[in-house]
């Protein structure tokens, strides 16, 4: 089922959490909401759940209006941040709530509910825990436990409020792979917040990039992280350097170097913002053209795949990381206090301060 | 362990989402039944006490308070709560300290020794000293071969008080002294600090409000002791009635107007607790948020 | 053998001193003193107060009206502290601080107080005399006095607990589908039931040894309303010292049963709280 957001404001006293956000989540797809904290995107979650009332604005579900509708009859499955799980009653009560609760007309039969429970709970891998309290489980069975209660009810939509935040790295990335896979089975359109970029990125269809209440862009993963559209963007999503500079006739001039950057050849003597990935930092020991700047390595920390150089440029004292590939950096052979030569292979330039 | 959490007043109500609560209707169905309970029980009575006081006038009333009586009722209650208090203050100091700072075998049984008083009835505490220091009491003949005099006397309402009295400050301090531990103390030591130092001047000050609190309660309990404090009394006017007792004589003689206006100065006392009580949670809670906000507890804003 | 391990902090020795030794002076050898005193009485002459049917009259009234007056403070206690914690009024504060006014007004005020107010002159006697309804100097008049005294137990034990309660675990409730009743019933409910225990057990102790808010409502007439502390004094002043023991040391008892049930109800509580 599709999700329509129109012209959504919602304001906490002054606080405007969110700000005319419209946004289309077509059904079945797994979508990320990502921004950092005030960013609004759990509130955004919220209201679309129906726990939260909007200021102004209107939800959608399929077409229906549904922005009147109390929480109960939307049929959405919502998983908290710190699970929710109801404490008095075993992991098996918990997922058969929503099916217990509903009215006796509706309301499966004892039997049915167990087959329901129980197969949901083989799904998420947690059918010998059904008669286990939460309090004996772990954070990310907990989750688990979670997701098939909300998954119980057969919701038309499963909304999920940083999932993964409470949990340690490791279980994260475990969980983070396993809901992938539970979408590609169940296919629920799902729509989840986060402020972890790499968890946005790796899992889900589409990325919605928040920030102050506004919807910076939206895409597919790979829209967002090569073609970012707005500096916020460009800043939030990978590791990035960022230089001022000005802005001069299709090159831009950033401390003692010129770079080109022919999408702004109109432009006039401008303040601008030069963003370079670290990965499209390089560094050589010798200068390479009008692009290299001079900096001394400061910092060398080589563990892994990827080598991460802590620069600073010596002009300006302005310090920069440079991401390298092992083997280019062992046969660069740079080590601490040396002056190395860095440009950037990619560079791109927004106007502004 | 077995204290009990003693009253507290709640912080600011939390908002449950008007998306999932109550409805209007029953919500304010719920506030009127809960309303109309309490003023029911606890307003009227506290009304009728000043009505009742001043229906003779107010000459009347002032004549009763000013009455030597009365006066020397009230002189005796300070007087039994201004031992009691202190006794039972060192008392509840000393043990939440070797209770909270120290592990030892049989603290549990200790705890509960000291919930003991809480958990008689008043009138079988007097009961107790009546049968320790009574005529025919266990001392009894010793003490009238040596007359002194307990029961019936002064000393004995003091003991009753006292016994009644003994775990309102140690209620109050051990759980908090237990819950802000040791290691700020063995800091201390480590310094160089002898043990009273490290009590003035580490300990204090992080008890402060908890004190004040079991104070506040341990002299109010003091002052409107009733049932225990009767049987060892002896009733004799002017000697051995205190305030609450000297409310019961005037009542029973039908001096009603003037029962009341004794029970009003006791009442504006059991206020000025309820208020100073209020006064202290406040600032406990202010002091607690500071530290929370110190610490950097992470709010929840929505993100 | 020392069982206790040697902390680095001073005073362990002067303050465990104190406390044994005021606790041994104050409560422990007066309570001794009891149980000392039945050793006086034979099995018969104890047998033969107790079931005397004045003292099982009294011990009737006492627990009877005790109970029912816990089972009303647990209900709207309940109610009250639900009220206060959840919803926003004028007032609410200090109506909040009011709470705790039968713990800091003297029993013997509230007697009287409530002595007059259920008068068959009184503010509310008089309007329920009309229906037949007398309350002074009945065992529904002690009753409402007990419910005055217990009130602030099982609101102030209930209002930490309701105070806890996650949001969220409500909003997922609904959001699964349950209505607000369904939501009370299967949530919140079970959540709050073992303080409500507790509450109801502070409150039933605390009337059962009740005297001085009682002693003037109800008319303390033997058989009918006559409490079982007053039984008590009117044993001692007959210098009956063994029959007030006997009858005594049944509400001791009772009484330590009922403080045992506490701590266990909380122990609990505690041990469930920290899962």
């Amino acid at each position: 089922m599709s999700i329509e957001v129109r012209h959504l404001h919602k304001a906490f006293g002054s606080f405007v959490a969110l700000d005319d956000v419209s946004l289309d989540v077509p059904g079945g797809e797994l979508v990320a909401l990502l921004g950092p904290s005030g960013s609004g995107k759990t509130t955004l979650l919220r209201i679309i759940a129906g726990l939260e009332p909007a200021d102004r604005g209107s939800i959608h579900f399929h077409g229906e209006d549904a922005t009147d509708q109390p929480v109960r009859e939307r049929q959405v499955g919502f998983v908290f941040q710190h699970y929710a799980l109801f404490r008095h009653m075993s992991v098996f009560e918990n997922v058969a709530f929503g099916l217990r609760v509903r009215p006796r007309a509706v309301r499966p039969s004892e039997a049915e509910i167990r087959d329901t429970v129980m197969g949901l709970l083989h799904l998420v891998q947690l059918d010998v825990l059904a008669k286990r309290r939460p309090s004996e489980l772990s954070g990310g069975q907990r989750q688990r436990v979670a997701l098939a209660r909300a998954l119980a009810v057969k919701p038309k939509v499963l909304l999920l409020d940083e999932p993964f935040g409470a949990l340690d790295a490791k279980v994260r990335k475990e969980l983070r792979r396993w809901l992938r896979r539970l979408h590609e089975e169940v296919h629920v359109t799902s729509v989840f917040v986060t402020h972890d970029q790499e968890e946005a990125l790796e899992v889900s269809d589409r990325v919605v990039i928040m920030n102050e209440g506004r919807i910076e862009q939206s895409g597919t993963p790979e829209s967002v992280y090569e073609h970012p559209a707005t500096p916020f963007v460009y800043g939030f999503l990978g590791d990035v350097n960022l230089f001022h500079g000005r802005i001069d006739q299709g090159r831009v001039t950033i401390g003692g170097s010129e770079l080109d950057a022919p999408e702004w050849a109109d432009v006039r003597d401008q303040a601008g913002l030069a963003y370079v990935r670290t990965y499209d930092v390089d560094v050589a020991a010798l200068p390479t053209g009008s692009a290299s700047m001079e900096a001394v390595v400061r910092r060398v920390r080589a563990f892994g795949p990827i080598v991460r150089l802590e620069l600073t440029l010596s002009d300006g004292e302005r310090t920069i990381e440079a991401h390298l590939p092992r083997d280019r950096f062992e046969a660069l052979a740079v080590t601490h206090g040396q002056r190395v030569y860095v440009s950037p292979k990619h560079v791109r330039v927004f106007a502004g301060e | 362990m077995a204290t009990v959490a003693l009253s507290r007043t709640a912080a600011a109500p939390r908002a449950v989402a008007r998306a999932t609560g109550e409805s209007r209707a029953v919500r304010w169905a719920l506030t009127a039944l809960a309303l109309v309970f309490l003023g029911l029980m606890l307003m009227l009575p506290l009304v009728l006490v000043f009505t009742e006081a001043f229906a003779k006038g107010t000459q009347a009333y002032l004549d009763a308070i000013r009455e030597p009586d009365a006066l020397s009722a009230a002189r005796l209650t300070l007087l039994i709560a201004s031992i009691a208090v202190p006794i039972n203050l060192v008392f509840g100091v000393a043990a939440a300290w070797c209770i909270s700072k120290f592990e030892f075998l049989g603290k549990n049984l200790l705890i509960t020794l000291i919930d003991l008083p809480f958990a008689v009835s008043p009138v079988v505490s007097g009961m107790i000293f009546v049968l320790l220091f009574g005529a025919h009491g266990w001392f009894g003949p010793w003490l009238s071969d040596h007359n002194i005099k307990i029961i019936f006397a002064v000393p004995g309402m003091v003991l009753a008080t006292t016994f009644v009295t003994a775990p309102f400050v140690a209620r109050e301090l051990i759980p908090l002294m237990q819950e802000q531990g040791a290691e700020e103390e063995e800091a201390a030591v480590v310094l160089g600090a002898n043990g009273w130092q490290t009590f003035v001047r580490v300990t204090l000050p992080n008890i402060k409000w908890g004190l004040l609190y079991g104070l506040i309660l341990c002299n109010a309990r003091a002052m409107g002791e009733f049932g225990a404090v009767s049987v060892v009394s002896g009733h004799i006017r002017g000697e051995t009635n205190t305030l609450p007792l000297h409310v019961e004589i005037l009542y029973n003689e039908y001096a009603f107007a003037a029962s009341f206006a004794a029970a009003s100065v006791l009442t504006l006392l059991a206020l000025v607790t309820l208020a100073l009580k209020t006064a202290v949670e406040w600032q406990q809670r202010r002091a607690l948020a500071e530290v929370a906000e110190a610490e950097g507890a992470p709010e929840r804003i929505d993100a | 053998m020392r069982k206790t391990s040697r902390s680095v902090l001073p005073g362990f020795g002067l303050s465990l001193g104190i406390t044994c030794a005021y606790l041994s002076l104050i409560v422990l050898l007066p309570l001794a003193t009891v149980f000392a005193r039945t050793t006086d009485l034979t099995w018969p002459v104890f047998w033969g107060t107790i079931s005397n049917p004045r003292v099982v009259a009294s011990y009737r009234v006492t627990f009877g009206a005790s109970f029912l007056a816990a089972v009303v403070n647990t209900v709207f206690g309940f109610l009250v502290a639900w009220v206060l914690i959840r919803y926003r009024f004028p007032g609410r504060r200090l109506i909040d601080a009011a709470v705790d006014l039968p713990f800091a007004l003297p029993t013997a005020v509230a007697g009287i107080a409530l002595t007059t107010l259920y008068a068959p002159n009184g503010w509310i006697g008089s309007r329920l005399e009309p229906f037949g309804i007398k309350v002074s100097y009945t065992w529904i008049g002690i009753t409402v006095a007990l419910i005055f005294i217990g009130l602030p137990f099982v609101v102030r034990t209930v209002q930490p607990v309701l105070d806890d309660l996650e949001a969220e675990v409500e909003e997922a409730a609904a959001s699964l589908g349950a209505n607000r009743w369904q939501t009370f019933t299967r949530v919140v409910f079970p959540t709050v039931a073992p303080a409500l225990l507790t509450g109801f057990a502070l409150a039933f102790a605390r009337a059962v040894g009740e005297y001085g808010s009682v002693v003037f409502i109800s008319g303390n007439m033997p058989m009918k309303t006559e409490i079982v502390p007053l039984l008590i004094i009117t044993k001692l002043e007959q210098y009956d010292y063994a029959g007030a023991t006997a009858v005594a040391l049944v509400m001791l008892l009772a009484s330590f049963v009922l403080l045992l049930a506490i701590n266990l109800l909380q122990w609990a509580a505690r041990r469930r709280a920290a899962a």
